[in-house]
């Protein structure tokens, strides 16, 4: 019963989110200066005609009151419709459904490494000492100070140009994956291992640890079989904010790579202002962010009994 | 979050309770950082004592030199010395995390101090418009404020600095509710201050002091994300000796001048670093004054 709860309030929270998103990029667009249907037809530079601008206004109801347009947007966004690109003149919905898998496929194999690579340091870096400390803050300035453009810049330089190993382009193919994956997942490797690290730690000191060498498990038993479990709990959480940040990434890794996906839709759309492009894919990505938050929160409960009776 | 508590081994010298072997370790490291740091600061306000050449002033014999006594860092298209346009670029560079981190923090101040200290209407309103800014992780938040206002400097820079804000703004709002319920506060109330004096006295300067520290690790973070935007051509662009629009201008001659990407890139991830080790130095050392 009160799991039932739990999850019909959370799904009314992220439908009120989404709802919020559109609504404020709809009426921040109303508030600055410019005529879309000038935008439609290609921008202050394309010299259109006047008739030509009345048809456009018609055509997409920009010459109906404000609240009018701004029901028919919510209108057709509660059915799915996420409105017809300025640029490409298709609907955004089938633009968006082309490229969600190639994005999805690229941000899915990249959380997956990243929490493989995350738990290998954090396990190496928990057994202390000097060593330790230093790979534990190595991984906290990777992870916060490498930018993935750079990242692929250097890992295309020695493993396209020099080695020649892989393609520098992934437009297809498992190999043209393996480069934006690792660039993708090694920044995000430290931010979790970081964190695995500092909870690992805690946990081989907590009694429970105690408990098992006293019962004379090996330290590799405690390690694997019962403080594991506590190191992955953080990382678990913060699984929800690291997907966020892959489809940010993704921007950056698709444009260098110059893999097709949501990344580099919406990097286009943002550069010729192609608004309702730039609306859904912030929509779509606020719901996949809002989904996998959940999820990850529904499996922090299961994992950890103690957040449900709290 | 608990990774925003980590101890950094080391900093408690005072204290005498780390063993020296890690302690020099570490503090050396904040040496670093801090050197690199202090190069930086004296890059963006001298740099034509530190380099050579214009960094605008093309040489097209001298187009694509490989790195070398007088180019240290090479040239780029035009011929440009890229050594002096990365010091050069410093300045601006530099000014664009601060002013990003700053216009971050002083929104998540009002978000965060309106959710700390208002009503449970506000602070339910305050949360529920965070948690709608959550929503578009990262860079996202920033490319649809872009997309509605228009690239530029200017803009790229408020982008990233809205992008950081509600980040900032949960932890000023977390961090006023615990000052709230402490015992100092309790005392003082009992005390009869009122709650305008409480506030300005005990509650905000013990509750925004620590978001301060954090934000020296956030300028490292909004010098990544601006030269980010730079380098998808939304931010500054060139032939502006920005770093990111440095890296945007070699990303097509990647194959053939990697000096181009290698070193403005390398200065990204040499400021980031320092700022994260001396960030995180500072939040220990505050720590360690507060037990």
């Amino acid at each position: 019963m009160r799991a039932a709860r739990w999850v019909v309030s959370r799904i009314a929270g992220g439908a009120f989110v989404l709802w919020a998103v559109a609504t404020l990029i709809f009426f921040a667009l109303r508030m600055i200066p410019g005529d879309p249907a000038e935008a439609i037809l290609g921008g202050p530079g394309s010299q259109a005609s006047a008739e030509a601008l009345a048809q456009v206004r018609r055509d997409y109801g920009l010459d109906q009151p404000v609240i009018v347009q701004y029901l028919t947007a919510m209108g057709r966004l509660v059915t799915g419709d996420l409105g017809t690109s300025y640029a490409l003149k298709m609907g955004v919905a089938d633009l968006i459904g082309q490229q969600l898998w190639n994005t999805l496929s690229l941000t899915v194999l990249a959380l997956v490494v990243a929490w493989g690579l995350a738990l290998a340091l954090a396990v190496w870096a928990s057994r202390g000492g000097g060593l330790g400390t230093r790979v534990g803050s190595a991984m906290e300035v990777v992870a916060a100070a490498v930018p993935h453009f750079w990242l692929a810049a250097i890992l295309i330089l020695l493993f396209s140009s020099t080695l020649g190993w892989l393609p520098p382009i992934s437009t297809g193919g498992p190999l043209g994956l393996i480069l934006p994956v690792v660039t993708l997942a090694v920044p995000l490797a430290g931010f979790l291992g970081q964190v695995m690290r500092e909870s690992l730690i805690d946990a081989l000191e907590a009694p429970f640890a105690l408990s098992a060498r006293a019962r004379g498990e090996t330290e590799n038993g405690v390690r694997w079989r019962h403080a594991i479990r506590h190191a992955a709990l953080p990382a678990i959480s913060l699984s929800g904010w690291a997907f966020g940040s892959l489809l940010s990434g993704a921007v950056v890794v698709e444009t260098v790579f110059a893999r097709p996906g949501l990344g580099r839709t919406l990097l286009n759309a943002v550069t010729i202002r192609d608004i309702p492009v730039v609306t859904g894919v912030a929509l779509v990505s606020a719901l996949a962010f809002i989904l996998v938050t959940i999820a990850t929160d529904a499996i922090d409960r299961i994992a950890d009994p103690r957040l449900a009776t709290s | 979050m608990s990774h925003a508590q980590a101890p950094v081994p080391g900093l408690s010298a005072a204290s005498g309770r780390v063993q020296p072997r890690t302690r020099n370790r570490t503090n050396a490291a904040e040496l670093g950082a801090a050197a690199v740091l202090l190069f930086l600061v004296a890059a963006a306000i001298f740099p034509h004592l530190l380099s050579s050449f214009d960094p605008l002033g093309i040489n097209p014999a001298k187009a694509f030199s490989a790195p070398s006594s007088s180019h240290w860092f090479g040239t780029d298209e035009s011929g440009r010395d890229i050594y002096s346009r990365v010091i050069y670029g410093t300045g601006q560079s530099l000014l664009i995390g601060v002013t990003a981190t700053a216009i971050g923090m002083g929104l998540a101040l009002v978000l965060g101090v309106l959710g700390g200290i208002g009503s449970r209407s506000v602070d339910f309103a305050v949360t529920r418009l965070n948690e709608v800014l959550f929503a578009l992780p990262g860079l996202l938040l920033a490319l649809v404020f872009i997309a509605i206002v228009g690239p530029g400097v200017v803009t790229s820079t408020i982008a990233v600095g809205l992008s950081t804000a509600p980040g900032y703004a949960r932890i000023i709002r977390s961090q006023i509710r615990a000052v709230r319920g402490s015992a100092y506060v309790e005392a003082a109330t009992v005390l009869g201050r009122r709650p305008v004096t409480i506030l300005a006295r005990h509650v905000l300067p013990n509750a925004v002091a620590p978001v301060f520290v954090l934000a020296t690790l956030g300028v490292g973070q909004a010098i990544v994300w601006a030269s980010s935007l730079s380098y998808l051509g939304l931010g500054a662009v060139p032939p502006a000796a920005e770093w990111g629009a440095m890296l945007s201008a070699g990303r097509t001659y990647i194959g053939t001048a990697w000096w181009m990407t290698v070193f403005p890139g390398a200065f990204i991830v040499l400021t980031a670093g320092a700022a994260t080790v001396l960030g995180r130095s500072l939040q220990a050392r505050t720590r360690q004054e507060n037990r």
